[in-house]
């Protein structure tokens, strides 16, 4: 059996439709429209004791949903989930004892008190023995290099050692499951690296599972080998990062440089031209045509350096997005 | 359950170091309290004095007795009144702050209790001067201290009038689980309490058949009970009715919270995120 098992998850929300204006308003006083919302439709997945996946997709796409569900905040519409063999909704403590949700966005901490005073806290909650619980504290306030900030009021913080108290207060318990909503969310470049290497490092050292969901290719390039992309309440791609460029990224980017600055006129017949600074050029090819171009391009030209890249992981996660986005207006239209 | 009682010690000791945070706004607040007494006996005080005849009471009370009622609701009043509880909860619910009570294993009713009672503690830590200066400065309206029966009678009625005030403004809360905004609700609920918990003037002076029916509904226990009890104007059999009225509407209200709570969070976690 799986750690983490869904099937056919399905999550729709009833929302209110407020139409523009002050007469729209008055006549919502008496009859109110609703709108069906299906924020996940039907999704199935497994994941074993030890992973540690990424959930991407746009806004809205229903990543957040997906944790909420797994967490036991939400209740599903259909289907069913089990994490560690409980049902999240049922939320028993037994259940509740053994895995943590942080959200990037939400503060868990006392806000005029210090992170200390919070993690006090934890420690009844979840009735962690005294000594462990100074040990596991004291362990990953050095680690997240917080250990001096320990006793300044939460409110005081920046928003990246905000970030890093989340995570302690998160982890105390020893959590088994972590699931993690955009925890490097309006953090600056350094902030964002720290969280990634101590997440990667707690993960290797630990071995609990994680579900990640970013928008940062950043956090997901440096921290998960599986990934699942959500669009439109769906599961459209689950498997390793690399594999979304052979599935997706039909494309390839050919660079050149031209031996003295002779830039040929005739590029765009190999490929669509991307970019031509002379003595550079740009070329985006599809990925079986690449050998042929290139043979072409050397036995007639004279060039200096070649190389072939595939595209930035972002364009094509992006790419995906937007094709999916189409796919589902176009079919509801 | 030692660790229960472990948590909510915690909880307590947390919620009264948070409290102690905003000294300047805590202190204020705690004195501000105070100014209303001081308008009521000028106004009372005109009132008798334009009386003709000889005896001068209202319903009962001499003006003296009628400042002394005034004193001890404000007394009741520092024991049930629950500021912002109602609105605190209803906010939880709208934004999402609930959460953490659906995640953590954590009872959220207990914590907020604990918390709302160190709220409490420490305000009773820090008011009980200036109460004594006010209660030394008007000695004078009171006829002198009750029997020692009264005085248990008087404590046992404000001890439940907390717990009373507590669980009632928890279900108010809970209304946000069905209506995200619920200020005008608990506006009105401010404006009911004040008048029909005998904060603005005690029920016994108004007309037929409004004593009697202030006297049946659970909001007299806020304020208007305790102080009948301590004045003796509640006393032998009808005082122990009164309160074991009391215990029953707290036990009532305790329910009536769970109950909210328990279909609020179904509704919340099949709708709201």
């Amino acid at each position: 059996m799986s750690l983490i098992e869904i099937t056919k998850l399905a999550k729709s929300y009833s929302v209110f439709q407020k139409k523009e204006g002050l007469g729209a308003s008055v006549r919502g006083l008496f009859s109110r429209s609703y709108k069906t919302i299906e924020a996940v439709r039907g999704i199935d997945l497994t994941v074993e004791a030890g992973e540690f996946v990424a959930f991407l997709g746009p806004n809205g796409a229903g990543k957040t949903t997906t944790l909420k569900l797994l967490s036991g905040v939400l209740t599903p519409t259909t289907g069913t989930a089990t994490v560690m063999g409980h049902v999240p909704w049922k939320r028993e403590n037994a259940y509740r004892r053994r895995f943590a949700l942080v959200m990037g966005q939400k503060n868990q901490l006392w806000w005029d008190l210090p992170a200390a005073e919070s993690f006090r806290l934890h420690q009844h909650i979840y009735n962690i023995d005294p000594q462990e619980f100074q040990k596991t504290r004291d362990g990953l306030a050095e680690m997240l290099d917080v250990a001096r900030l320990l006793s300044q009021p939460v409110r005081e913080l920046s928003l990246g050692e905000r970030m890093k108290m989340e995570l302690i207060a998160a982890l105390l318990h020893g959590p088994e499951v972590l699931f993690l909503d955009e925890p490097t969310i309006g953090l600056d470049v350094v902030a964002q690296h720290n969280i990634q290497t101590f997440l990667k490092q707690y993960q290797q050292d630990r071995k609990v599972t994680i579900l990640l969901t970013s928008h940062y290719m950043k956090d997901v390039m440096a921290l998960c080998r599986r990934v699942v992309i959500i669009a439109q309440g769906r599961i459209i791609y689950d498997g390793s990062l690399e594999g979304i460029l052979d599935r997706f990224g039909g494309l390839k980017v050919i660079s050149l440089l031209v031996a003295d600055g002779q830039m040929p006129d005739d590029l765009s017949r190999y490929g669509e031209v991307l970019k031509i600074e002379p003595p550079r050029a740009k070329l985006r090819v599809e990925r079986s045509k690449v050998t042929e171009v290139l043979a072409a391009i050397l036995s007639r030209y004279a060039i200096d350096d070649v190389s072939v890249e595939d595209p930035p992981l972002e364009e094509i996660i992006a790419k995906v997005f937007s094709d999916n986005r189409e796919e589902v207006v176009g079919g509801s239209s | 359950m030692f660790a229960r009682v472990n948590l909510y010690y915690t909880v307590l000791r947390i919620s009264i170091a948070e409290r102690l945070v905003y000294r300047v706004d805590f202190a204020l607040g705690t004195l501000m309290r105070f100014l209303p007494i001081v308008t009521q006996i000028f106004l009372w005080d005109a009132v008798f004095q334009g009386m003709s005849g000889g005896i001068k009471t209202i319903a009962g009370y001499n003006n003296h007795e009628m400042i002394a009622y005034y004193l001890l609701t404000m007394v009741g009043r520092a024991f049930s009144s629950m500021p912002g509880l109602a609105s605190s909860i209803a906010r939880d619910i709208r934004d999402g702050t609930i959460k953490k009570y659906l995640l953590q294993p954590i009872d959220m009713l207990s914590f907020i209790l604990m918390s709302r009672l160190a709220h409490k503690l420490v305000y009773y830590a820090v008011a009980v001067f200036p109460f004594a200066l006010v209660f030394w400065l008007c000695r004078d309206f009171f006829k002198g201290w009750p029997d020692a029966g009264t005085i248990l009678a008087f404590i046992a009625s404000l001890l439940m009038s907390f717990l009373l005030g507590f669980f009632m403004e928890a279900t108010l809360g809970m209304i946000g689980f069905w209506f995200l905004e619920v200020s005008s609700l608990l506006f009105v609920y401010m404006l009911v309490s004040f008048f029909f918990s005998g904060q603005m003037f005690p029920p016994d002076i108004m007309p037929y058949p409004w004593p009697q029916v202030l006297k049946i509904i659970p909001l007299q226990y806020l304020a208007y009970f305790p102080t009948a009890v301590f004045l003796q104007k509640v006393t032998g059999a009808e005082l122990a009715w009164g309160l074991a009225a009391e215990a029953f509407w707290v036990v009532f209200f305790f329910f009536s919270a769970r109950t909210m709570f328990h279909y609020g969070l179904k509704r919340y976690s099949a709708y709201g995120g």
